[in-house]
């Protein structure tokens, strides 16, 4: 098993209060608040770009770690919300920060594509050397095109992340993974070539709700220890009544779960590993701690990653 | 306590709210039951039903008034 070294965080300029998108959507900032804990979000400013977002996260990723940009030996990045079909933006950001002759993948899965990649970081790291997995999202466009949903577009946020893994050291060690997907649900979350963004979130939740927790447990049990153990949990920061629900399924209090939607809402697959930059930034966790990170999106994909602190 | 009387008994606890439904109101279209409450009301019923309901079942459709909840649990029997 692989080691995490850091996290890194980009979030565009422009803050977007519940009220500028109560105009939108004919619902009050109060409804807003209340059914997804959002208090506001950051969406790209005029020449901001997802690109732009990527190459940010990842160099305070590689800011905080002792590894140098030309130690990476592959690089993963996720987003579901790339501008064109082809060249996925794993190539361009690699060039961006300067990394020639390796390997770039594009992994264009939303919500959990980010653990998707440290999961597969933590199998290629060995064979690859250090490697870089980032996710960045640029989503506003699509929740502001017509037909405008208002579960769609109070929800979701611009950003990116970034996450270091190595083949033999780091601040976490990798102990666990179960990745999962079930095409059959592919049609309640999906974004079109044209937009809009096509969610029914009483699927997305009821799934949700239940294949979390599941996945966090199946990697506890393999781990033999209880959920009571964890630190902290880091979850893609969905909605949080989500993160509530999961809580109280493993019946954990929710302060475990850190939560940091409020501020940038749903930024689908970078969102973990903001969440992970903050949290770590605010909080580093004692040596020996379990962290549980966990995701789930459209697909549906969705897993559970449990790491210990070094 | 009759099956019906039952899901009306699990509505109103997950619901917080002292409803009484037709048995063919929706659930959602009608306000009385919101997203985040159909896992907590899928979980009472197969706690209540003694049954596991598969993820493949989990289709909101499924659970959208009583009288579909009936047919649900009809079918699992």
């Amino acid at each position: 098993m692989a080691w995490i070294c850091g996290f890194g965080a980009a979030l565009p300029s422009r803050l977007v209060s519940n009220a500028e998108i109560s105009a939108l959507i004919g619902k009050t900032p109060e409804w807003i608040q209340s059914v997804s804990g959002i208090q506001h979000r950051r969406w790209v400013a005029s020449g901001e770009t997802l690109l732009e977002l990527a190459v940010r996260a990842a160099e305070d990723c590689l800011s905080k770690t002792a590894v140098s940009a030309s130690e990476i030996g592959l690089i993963l990045v996720a987003s579901a919300s790339a501008p064109r079909r082809f060249p996925g933006p794993a190539a361009v950001v690699a060039a961006q920060l300067g990394l020639q002759e390796i390997p770039a993948i594009d992994l264009p899965i939303a919500s959990a594509g980010a653990l998707f990649g440290m999961a597969l970081a933590n199998e290629l790291a060995p064979r690859f050397g250090p490697t870089l997995v980032v996710a960045s999202e640029v989503l506003s466009p699509f929740v502001v095109a017509e037909p405008i949903e208002a579960g769609v577009a109070m929800l979701f946020g611009d950003g990116a992340g970034a996450c270091l893994i190595h083949p033999t050291s780091g601040l976490f060690k990798i102990c666990q993974v179960q990745l999962a997907s079930d095409g059959s649900f592919a049609e309640d979350l999906r974004l079109e070539f044209q937009g809009p963004i096509q969610m029914n979130g009483r699927a997305v939740i009821l799934q949700a709700s239940r294949k979390i927790p599941r996945a966090i447990q199946q990697v506890l049990d393999r781990q033999a220890i209880p959920a009571s153990q964890v630190d902290r949990f880091l979850l893609h920061q969905a909605n949080q009544n989500l993160l509530d629900r999961v809580a109280d399924v493993l019946t954990l209090p929710r302060e475990k779960f850190f939560s940091n939607i409020a501020h940038y809402g749903n930024t689908s697959s970078a969102s973990v590993l903001i969440a992970a930059a903050e949290s770590f930034q605010q909080q580093p966790p004692p040596s020996g701690a379990y962290v549980c990170f966990a995701a789930f999106g459209a697909g549906f994909h969705w897993g559970a990653m449990l790491c210990q602190a070094g | 306590m009759d099956k019906r009387a039952t899901i009306l008994e699990i509505l109103r606890k997950v619901s917080n709210k002292d409803l009484n439904p037709a048995p063919e109101e929706s659930l959602f279209d009608s306000g009385l039951l919101d997203s985040f409450a159909l896992p907590e009301m899928v979980s009472a019923l197969e706690q209540a039903f003694g049954i596991t309901i598969p993820d493949s079942d989990l289709n909101p459709r499924k659970f959208d008034s009583i009288e579909r909840i009936e047919q649900y649990l009809e079918s699992r029997n």
